[in-house]
């Protein structure tokens, strides 16, 4: 049984408020879609879901199997693709993964990385370096990073942005897969990407 | 799948690795730092001209030269992260300690390769003469050791900053100034060819320096690393 509480989460940036008692429950195998205009917190809800930012007030409570996870141990069932959150550009896109996995503690064979990369269209262009893709090629890499560790949330901001025809293919195969293995939260503007989502969270208001 | 073994050791690594692979394609930190090392050698060497200068002055120079020339590179390991808008990648797959480790070496690497091109060229061109060469290495290893551990900490507090480049220099130099004072004067002392007993007490507190240093921030940089 996997869920995701959040309690009267609220975040100001200096004294601006960006949302305020925010809180919601997602439970197993369903989406969240989370929508509202630009500036309305879309992205920093993710981010502070992920960890990267700290809420002022409020709790989020990431429960698996009954228990809560412990704060420092969310990082292993969590993964987040968002537009601001880039690749090493230096590196090849095998290098890319190499690394992002090897730091995890991940043991994947270099059969399997190539694997993962020609799944998501970028077949032939794993020993080139990131910096060279263009926008789209470089989202695709991004969600074969996010699901390395198989993660039982995924967090995904604007994911269609910039994918052509067969990403966005792709992006599907990979949401219903997401939704059999725990929770989805996708943060999008996109009006078919809420068709996705079982549940719907407006930061309009 | 998930790796069992050492990953207190592997991930550091990995990152360590990552860094130099990083560096040798990108040139980023090793380009700026050894033209602003040869070119501050250069122009001391040509200002200096034919003009013998005494032990402690030289030993000055050596770590004035060497301090600027770091302070040009050492910070890069964590604003490249941040300018490149890596960091929040790095947050979310590695653990604040193995950022730090694999930060810290990576550093250390750097500076001894620094270390390594100035060297030879403070001989050649100012007549640097060593005369005790086990306590003058015995310096420099444990001034370079506490000048990394504390400047690695401060590279991750001024890459949140607006102005990084200036910051770090201003911020780093009263951290560093004990140390900087004990090198040049341990570096004189094997200069000048003077016994253990009179190097001991310098080399004790670079000892100190460097152990409270690399205990402190690694303490610290889970709290500066996730804010």
């Amino acid at each position: 049984m996997i869920s995701l509480q959040v309690n009267n989460l609220t975040k100001y940036f200096d004294q601006r408020k960006v949302f305020k008692d925010l809180s919601f429950i997602v439970e197993d195998n369903s989406c969240l879609v989370v929508i509202g205009k630009n500036g309305s917190g879309k992205t920093t809800l993710l981010k502070i879901l992920a960890g990267l930012y700290s809420p002022n007030e409020g709790e989020i409570k990431y429960n698996l199997g009954g228990k809560t996870i412990k704060k420092d141990q969310t990082k292993k069932f969590l993964s987040l693709v968002a537009p601001d959150l880039n690749l090493y550009d230096e590196l090849t896109a095998l290098e890319n993964l190499k690394f992002l996995s090897k730091i995890q503690s991940l043991s994947f064979g270099e059969d399997d990385l190539l694997k993962k990369i020609h799944d998501a269209g970028l077949k032939s262009r794993e020993n080139d370096l990131v910096g060279s893709f263009s926008s789209g090629m470089k989202q695709k890499l991004k969600i074969v990073f996010a699901l390395l560790n198989q993660p039982k949330f995924l967090l995904l901001d604007e994911p269609s942005s910039n994918l052509d025809e067969d990403g966005i293919a792709y992006l599907e195969r990979r949401i219903s897969e997401q939704k059999k293995r725990g929770i989805l939260i996708l943060a999008t503007n996109n009006k078919k990407e809420t068709e996705y989502g079982e549940k719907i969270l407006s930061l309009d208001n | 799948m998930e790796r069992k073994f050492f990953p207190l050791i592997i991930e550091p690594l990995t990152l360590f690795s990552k860094e130099i692979k990083s560096e040798l394609r990108t040139r980023y930190a090793l380009n700026a730092v050894l033209m602003f090392a040869i070119v501050t050698l250069t122009v001391i060497g040509i200002s200096v001209g034919q003009y013998a200068l005494n032990s402690k002055i030289l030993a000055s120079l050596f770590w004035v030269v060497l301090f600027f020339s770091s302070m040009s590179g050492l910070a890069n390991v964590f604003i490249k992260e941040e300018e490149k808008k890596t960091s929040d990648l790095l947050k979310l797959v590695a653990k604040p300690s193995t950022v730090f480790l694999g930060k810290f070496f990576f550093n250390l690497l750097f500076f001894f390769f620094l270390e390594l091109i100035i060297i030879p060229l403070f001989i050649l061109l100012l007549g640097l003469e060593i005369q005790n060469f086990l306590f003058f290495f015995s310096v420099l290893i444990l001034s370079s050791l506490g000048l990394v551990s504390a400047t690695t900490i401060i590279g991750a507090i001024v890459s949140k900053a607006q102005v990084k480049s200036a910051l770090f220099p201003v911020l780093s130099f009263p951290i560093l100034l004990p140390l900087l004072i004990t090198a040049i004067d341990g570096t004189y002392l094997s200069i000048q060819k003077i016994g253990l007993s009179y190097n001991a007490d310098n080399l004790k507190f670079l000892f100190s320096y460097f152990m409270v240093m690399l205990v402190l921030s690694f303490l610290l940089f889970e709290f500066i690393w996730k804010e």
